[in-house]
């Protein structure tokens, strides 16, 4: 009885992986993604409205993930960039914030493992945010992730912890001051320079070089989960042209239907603009 | 009869297989041209499937504006307008020279009683028409850097400020030149020592030095065909709330009221 649900269970999953390929060679007609960025809100608010443990919604959550991860792949988006943990998150109580750096290190690990989501799709994972911040553990763990990973190439997924963009553009900015007075001072101990006052040293491009995302290319879609409409210091500098969606499902209960029309909007609008920009 | 060559022979055999494959291949061609005439075909019957969608809920929502505009909804009736007290605009650049538009809608908002507006478009356009605009507009003073935040609420008359790219991230790069001399001048302490050697507090301060320093809004209106920021700056969106209104020229009142009533709703936890 076992084995024929779960040869039955097999079948369907066959079929319905087929039906989505072929909606996917459909949408390929049109304009894909390259970047698509996730605010994974209402977490908690789904354990609540299920009445479920504490640090349950987070878990359904992952599996929410993984799955928006397979569909954004499998259709041919290259880049994908998630917004696990904020530096205001850090404001939560002291166990909510260990309970999510537990949960964090634990879904580190099992990315690491073979069958994982990153061997299938040769995915090469970053960690963008002052990883400063980070318990040791779950720093390292990071670092090792970031070094596995580093030869994959097929597609990347940036993992966006202990980051605000705020502090992304400070950092930014830190780097580029230290980069042109390491320069200064190189001038400096060669021959007399007095930098002019007048004069810009850093360039737009060397603070934009300096960003933690500076690795990979302006999103084509933020998807911000629970209705929610505001960014929360999330990629403020990297989407000045993404399109901003924000379904009123919460981050556990999102799957493909979403998903898809997210994709219509998206190739609506980008085929509209194109439109414009060819009549100008 | 001469026997054939091993040439001759290679030369019939590779004819023969030509005819057979020229067919299989004809066959390919046409199968390939099938499918993607299908596909393309399915593709735009999806598109206007969803298209049709768009326009239903579009003489809905033109319905409900008109419904809100004339008051006969109890709801939008009372609106908690003190809790908006910075609001933005986002305009795209090729509606930024309508005018009468702009004017229009900093009428309403005026009516409504919102203290202080941020005007942006990209490219700056609505910059070079201030001018004109304060003078057809004349509820409004010019917002000036030197003013305090708390100060601006307090102005009898609605302020009235004009952003544009120049104040993005154009405006960070000169404040980091601006942190970058200081810096300097201070002999470059804590330099590669990975330690922070700005704050948050400082940048705000050095882009209001390069006059860009005006306050975080707390409602963003965009109006152009997309749910897109268009480089709105970045330093100052930290929890905006973002709202899409649809193209500029398409503006109704009630769909204004709808916006600020749904922002008036919204409870935020700032990320605790």
């Amino acid at each position: 009885m076992e084995r024929v649900t779960g040869r039955l269970i097999q079948m369907y999953d066959s079929i319905v992986n087929f039906l989505r390929k072929c909606i996917f060679y459909v949408l390929s007609v049109g304009p894909i993604p390259n970047h698509i960025a996730f605010i994974m809100d209402g977490n908690r608010r789904y354990t609540k409205r299920w009445n479920l443990m504490q640090g349950a919604g987070h878990k359904v959550g992952y599996s929410a993930l993984m799955s928006m991860l397979k569909y954004c792949y499998e259709l041919g988006v290259r880049y994908v960039t998630i917004y696990a943990f904020s530096i205001d998150n850090f404001k939560r109580t002291p166990e909510e914030v260990q309970s999510l750096m537990d949960l964090m290190l634990d879904k580190i690990e099992e990315l690491l493992k073979d069958e994982s989501i990153v061997n299938r799709y040769g995915i090469r994972v970053y960690f963008s945010g002052n990883l400063k911040l980070l318990n040791e553990p779950v720093r390292l763990a990071a670092e090792r992730a970031m070094l596995a990973t580093a030869k994959n190439s097929k597609a990347v997924l940036s993992i966006c912890v202990a980051y605000t963009s705020t502090n992304e553009i400070l950092h930014a900015v830190q780097e580029s001051c230290e980069e042109k007075w390491d320069e200064i001072t190189l001038l400096n101990s060669s021959g007399g320079y007095e930098p002019d006052e007048n004069v810009n040293l850093i360039e737009l491009t060397d603070i934009e070089n300096h960003m933690y995302m500076a690795f990979a290319p302006d999103p084509d879609i933020i998807i911000r989960t629970s209705g929610e409409t505001r960014l929360s210091n999330f990629l403020l500098w990297q989407s000045a042209n993404s399109y901003l969606y924000s379904p009123s499902v919460l981050w556990p209960e999102i799957g493909f239907r979403q998903f898809l029309w997210v994709i219509l909007n998206f190739q609506r609008i980008r085929v509209y603009l194109d439109k414009k920009r060819k009549q100008l | 009869m001469k026997s054939l060559t091993p040439p001759l022979l290679r030369c019939l055999c590779l004819n023969r297989s030509m005819d057979f494959i020229r067919p299989k291949r004809m066959l390919y061609f046409w199968i390939d041209k099938i499918r993607n005439v299908l596909l393309r075909l399915s593709w735009h019957l999806v598109h206007s499937i969803i298209n049709l969608c768009y326009f239903t809920t579009g003489m809905v929502h033109a319905l409900e504006s008109h419904l809100i505009s004339r008051g006969l909804l109890r709801k939008y009736k009372s609106l908690h307008i003190s809790k908006i007290r910075y609001l933005a605009i986002v305009i795209e650049s090729e509606d930024a020279c309508r005018t009468s538009n702009v004017i229009e809608l900093l009428q309403w908002l005026a009516a409504l009683g919102i203290k202080h507006v941020s005007l942006y478009d990209n490219e700056g356009l609505l910059k070079k028409s201030k001018d004109i605009i304060l003078e057809k507009f004349d509820g409004a003073v010019l917002f000036q850097d030197t003013h305090e935040n708390n100060v601006l609420l307090d102005q009898p008359r609605m302020t009235l400020e004009f952003v544009s790219f120049y104040d993005g991230k154009e405006a960070v790069a000169r404040a980091a030149n601006v942190l970058l001399m200081k810096y300097i001048k201070s002999g470059g302490i804590g330099s590669n020592q990975g330690e922070q050697i700005f704050t948050e507090s400082q940048m705000s301060e050095a882009l209001k030095t390069v006059g860009s320093g005006g306050p975080e809004p707390d409602l963003l209106l965009i109006y152009g065909p997309a749910r897109c920021h268009l480089g709105f700056p970045a330093w100052r969106m930290r929890y905006t709330e973002i709202q899409h209104m649809g193209p500029l020229t398409c503006m109704t009142y009630g769909s204004l009221i709808k916006a600020i009533y749904r922002f008036t709703t919204v409870r935020q936890n700032y990320g605790k």
